[in-house]
């Protein structure tokens, strides 16, 4: 399945414009509050009726204004999980769950209840009332209320944005087993940078309606300029790893790339298990030479290859550790002693409790 | 003579009452369904149109509803006549007295409705149709069974309305023993003949305990539905 999305709406003094696509995996719609995510989304689905859109989703044409084609929400079997669960609250969880299942035409039903049931943890909530579920239980159902739908696409608004931290924290996973066990495209709409660049194979950036880049989660996490100032301190880059060696002794996991090793706490599973980790510019040190007694237990070895200015004293320096980019933002006094320039060999250092890894509280 | 003894023309007062609150409520409520979703969730040409002839009986004196009726549904009327060739008469037919009371009864049953109505979350709605459900299915299974409480709310009040009902039944159908005397016009007829105080005091007795009778049901009703539906 792939989603082509071709979308100009006005909406009041907002006018939206953005043309992207997925083949697979989870595309982020990124961006600050009030930049249209939802809005976009909303045409996706069919809730909004759009002033101009082609979208198609695995060769069928939803909306093609042009054609004057426009296919209700409910004949796009597209599923939606939005921000509040909206659970039916006159159903129990068992009911929420057939619902969407109930309307899906049986020659194009592929989801079965005991594998969702499973991979989202719920199958122990079946009799309960939406009432009695906690914001990520009912998240949870939500989800798998979508899924059970057969949808040839995942829309999910902003799923984590009413949960407090511990509830984030419960659902990450579950969200990551669903990118990676779902054959269906997801479009994640986020604010959120630690969710975008855990989740992301593809981000759409938007920016006052306007797609303003769209790409590979890795590169768009380097470009510090487009992460809205209320998540500013979250900018930095993600690196994909493989889990090289778990140390049980100071619970320590040594991941390995072509950038080096680096060392996370905690366990991520045995040796050769995917991770993608993430460092924020902010927690990032720089050296010219090699440090040594110091607690910081990862140092990777690269060269400097740009330096942007990010505010009047600070600057963002991208260095290259062996083909993948470490972002460090530090002040212009210390680029200027340092006499960083592109092409200049230097060392980032990282706190291992700094790294963002699979299992961490995302926030 | 007891209290609770009545004579067969009181009983049969209390009978056709029950009977025409009963038809009046049931015949009502599919057409108050649809014209209070229209004024809930529709914007069309019109709306303030609709909204206010519903109201009318609300506002207008009963005698004139009544004589309107009659005008109109009487066998010489222009959809009485009609409806006479097909075999359906109004005119002092008990039918003309559920008539009556329906229309009488139905603006209570819309406006319940439809405040009911625009209390459902319409993203709820619009969640059930992202799961493949038609406009009807969204109706059917998300809209209607959260107007629940709404609609058992409407029903009783129509109901009470048409157990109360005097001036257009009697304009309409006027006051025959055992074909369109209902309890109120019943009383009536009692208080104005000597001696017939005991049985205007019993039938008002009657219809006291009817009408709490039916509050406290629909307080029942309307709890347990909503404890269902409860977010």
């Amino acid at each position: 399945m792939s989603l082509d999305a071709d979308v100009r709406h006005r909406l009041g003094s907002l006018t939206l414009e953005a043309a992207f696509a997925s083949t697979g995996g989870i595309t982020a719609i990124f961006g600050a509050s009030g930049c249209g995510k939802t809005s976009l989304v909303n045409v996706i689905a069919g809730l909004i009726r759009p002033d101009f859109a082609r979208i198609s989703v695995g060769g069928t044409l939803l909306v093609d204004t042009a054609q004057g084609i426009f296919l209700p929400p409910s004949k796009r079997r597209i599923g939606y999980v939005f921000q509040e669960a909206r659970l039916f609250p006159h159903m129990s969880v068992e009911a929420n769950l057939a619902y969407g299942e109930w309307f899906a035409p049986k020659s194009e039903r592929y989801a079965r209840k005991a594998p969702i049931l499973e991979l989202l943890g719920i199958g122990h909530l079946l009799k309960r009332r939406p009432r009695e579920l906690s914001g990520g239980e009912k998240q949870r159902v939500a989800i798998g209320r979508a899924l059970l739908a057969s949808p040839r696409l995942l829309l999910m608004d902003e799923p984590l944005a009413s949960l407090d931290a511990a509830r984030k924290a419960e659902i990450m996973p579950y969200l990551e087993r669903l990118r990676d066990e779902v054959k269906i495209p997801i479009v994640y709409v986020s604010h959120s940078v630690a969710e975008v660049m855990r989740l992301a194979s593809g981000v759409a950036v938007l920016s006052q309606g306007k797609l303003v880049a769209f790409g590979p989660a890795a590169e768009i996490a380097q470009r510090l300029d487009l992460v809205p100032a209320e998540e500013r301190e979250e900018g930095g880059v993600i690196i994909d790893m493989t889990v090289a060696a778990h140390d049980a002794g100071f619970d320590l996991t040594r991941l390995s790339s072509s950038a080096g090793d680096v060392y996370v706490p905690g366990h991520l599973g045995p040796a050769g298990t995917p991770a993608r980790v993430r460092i924020r510019a902010r927690d990032v040190m720089l050296a010219l030479e090699e440090p040594r007694a110091i607690s910081a237990l990862n140092i990777l070895r690269g060269t400097v290859a740009a330096i942007a200015p990010a505010d009047a004293a600070s600057v963002n320096v991208r260095l290259d550790c062996g083909g993948a980019a470490v972002m460090a933002r530090i002040t212009r006094h210390s680029a200027a002693v340092l006499k960083l320039a592109p092409g200049t060999p230097a060392y980032a250092v990282v706190k291992a409790v700094s790294v963002s890894g699979p299992g961490a509280d995302p926030r | 003579m007891t209290l609770l003894s009545l004579t067969p023309e009181e009983w049969q007062a209390v009978r056709l009452s029950l009977r025409v609150a009963t038809v009046a409520m049931i015949a009502s409520l599919p057409v108050a369904l649809a014209v209070a979703w229209l004024l809930a969730r529709k914007e069309f040409w019109g709306k303030s149109l609709l909204n206010g002839i519903v109201h009318l009986p609300l506002v207008m004196p009963p005698v004139v509803t009544g004589y309107l009726l009659l005008l109109t549904f009487g066998t010489r009327g222009p959809i009485g006549a009609w409806l006479a060739e097909i075999g359906i008469v109004f005119a002092f037919r008990w039918t003309g007295a559920a008539l009556a009371c329906a229309v009488m009864g139905f603006p209570l049953m819309v406006r319940a409705i439809r405040l009911s109505i625009e209390a459902v979350d319409t993203r709820l709605e619009a969640a059930s149709s992202t799961l493949g459900a038609s406009a009807l299915w969204v109706f059917l299974t998300v809209t209607l069974p959260l107007t629940l409480p709404g609609i058992i709310a409407g029903m009783i009040l129509c109901f009470a309305k048409a157990m109360g009902e005097f001036g257009a039944t009697i304009t309409f159908v006027s006051n025959i023993p055992g074909e369109t005397q209902t309890l109120p016009t019943a009383i009536y007829t009692l208080t104005q003949a000597p001696g017939g105080d005991a049985g205007a005091l019993k039938l008002t007795a009657i219809s006291i305990a009817i009408s709490l009778g039916a509050l406290l049901v629909s307080e029942f009703l309307a709890r347990r539905a909503g404890q269902r539906i409860a977010a």
